[in-house]
């Protein structure tokens, strides 16, 4: 018992060993089939692809940090489901890369906020939330209106998403430059917030 | 749902099970007598600058506790589903959970619901525990434009006057919050034309309700005629187009000069999100007639 405990602890690269196993069990049944199931690997029925400008709002989206205060994730609990809508499911989020569930809710979850308001709220509440809701404490994004993107790199992000699983075709990548040249930060980070979780929908 | 194949299955199941007896293995192999121990309180054979290390029994509520966890691992995976797929003795998912959840709440609520369905929306609007439903519908679907207290925003209408857009009837509220609507102000620039020109409509329109503008009036007057399509000849508007009545002192973006002509040459669109497709048709009376209550 004395020598085999010295063995352990003399012997740092074994130590090793013996901890990346003790600490990989809950990984291996937890997360490694999660990579060969259907329910978390196929798409739900409509799901389609950010199209240009919806990917340059979802970059807008990551830059600006908005999922460190909105996550995009509705559990199936009742109070979460009667305000936000039908609960998220995997096979929603089998074209994010990185996903943007979030952890932490100081704003609302917008996992469901697409449609839900309109284009012309999200403009006056992205400039200055105050404008539409006095009691907000989000801070204003005014200068989106302001940016211009210019569709530069847009073509080269969808195939790099296209390496990876997302089922970009030729076409959507030649004109990814057209769709997007022009428009604001603003106009696109709209798009993609109105697209968001507009799959699947259930009376509240 | 999706079934897991065997593979999967047992894969979870082996390695899961091997990490519980694994624990048992390591917790009966450390109590075992070895050839070469040390006797219990004496003095292992290593130290590190002085610092030695002596063999103690583990403690009792701690070695307790590491068993407890173990009768409680084999338990739950008894009970729920934890090993492959395996579905667990309650058959409990988290998906019906929310449905028993809503199940449930839908038993209490929707005879609620129902009752006030069959109640006109006149007299549910003098409802005290009605209104106080609603008022929880518009907070949560509605506050975020027209505002918590319903006195709307620049660009969203106040509810609680007695001006309406679309109308004040019952029915047209509750068209409204069903389909949405969606109002729109062309760019009226080209028309009308040059700076000069939209500064006489706007004086005409600022005219309407008693105010001066920079402008000539009586020319603006001519050309207010291109605007008579959709706010009538008087400028009393038209609820069947949601265009505004321009006499009031009630104005959407503005009544000053400046923003009468950004809107003359800008036009204007705003947009009512129609609500059939997440609320049923008994909230959104519920609904109405709270919307309705703010304008009395």
């Amino acid at each position: 018992m004395a020598k085999t405990h010295e063995i352990v602890e003399k012997n740092i690269g074994l130590m090793m060993v013996f901890i990346v196993i003790a600490i990989s069990f809950a990984g291996l049944v937890e997360i490694v089939p999660l990579f060969f199931q259907d329910e978390t690997t196929k798409p739900v029925d409509g799901l389609e692809p950010h199209d240009a400008l919806a990917l340059e709002g979802r970059d807008v989206y990551i830059r600006d940090g908005c999922h460190v205060c909105h996550s995009q994730m509705i559990r199936p609990f009742r109070a979460e489901t009667e305000r936000y809508g039908h609960y998220s499911v995997a096979g929603e989020s089998v074209y994010e890369h990185p996903f943007l569930w979030g952890s932490k809710r100081t704003g609302p979850d917008l996992a469901r906020v697409g449609k839900r308001y309109s284009d012309e709220w999200h403009r006056v509440h992205l400039m200055n939330p105050r404008d539409v809701v006095p009691e907000s404490n989000m801070p204003g994004f005014p200068w989106l209106a302001d940016n211009v993107l210019t569709g530069e790199n847009t073509g080269t992000k969808m195939e790099a998403l296209r390496m990876v699983g997302v089922p970009y075709t030729d076409d959507d990548i030649a004109g990814a430059k057209a769709a997007v040249e022009g428009k604001t930060e603003m106009d696109a980070l709209i798009h993609y917030l109105q697209n968001l979780g507009t799959v699947l929908s259930f009376k509240r | 749902m999706n079934e897991m194949s065997n593979f999967w299955s047992g894969w979870i199941t082996f390695i899961a099970l091997l990490n519980i007896f694994g624990c048992l293995w390591i917790l009966w192999w450390t109590r075992r007598r070895h050839d070469d121990d040390v006797a219990e309180g004496e003095e292992l054979h290593h130290s590190f600058d002085g610092i030695v290390e002596y063999n103690n029994p583990l403690p009792q509520w701690w070695l307790m506790m590491f068993y407890g966890t173990i009768v409680f691992a084999f338990i739950y995976l008894a009970l729920y589903p934890g090993l492959g797929s395996y579905k667990g003795a309650l058959g409990w998912t988290s998906v019906n959970q929310w449905e028993h959840e809503m199940e449930k709440a839908d038993n209490r609520f929707d005879r609620i619901f129902e009752d006030y369905a069959s109640i006109s929306i006149e007299d549910l609007a003098k409802d005290p525990e009605a209104i106080k439903v609603g008022q929880r519908l518009f907070g949560n679907n509605c506050a975020l434009c027209h505002g918590s207290d319903a006195h709307g925003a620049v660009g969203f209408p106040n509810l609680t006057d007695t001006d309406w857009l679309y109308g004040g009837k019952v029915d047209t509220i509750k068209t409204t919050i069903t389909n949405g609507r969606n109002g729109n102000m062309p760019t009226m620039a080209a028309a009308v034309g040059d700076a000069a020109a939209i500064k006489d409509v706007a004086a005409h329109v600022l005219s309407l309700s008693g105010r001066t503008g920079s402008g000539d009036a009586a020319t603006g007057k001519e050309k207010f005629a291109l605007c008579a399509a959709c706010h009538g000849k008087e400028g009393k508007g038209n609820q069947m187009l949601g265009a505004p009545n321009l006499t009031d002192n009630v104005w959407l973006y503005g009544g000053d000069e400046a923003t009468i002509i950004e809107t003359i040459n800008k036009g204007r669109s705003g947009a009512m999100p129609a609500f059939k497709a997440q609320l049923s048709e008994e909230k959104i009376h519920v609904l109405t007639a709270y919307v309705y209550s703010l304008s009395k």
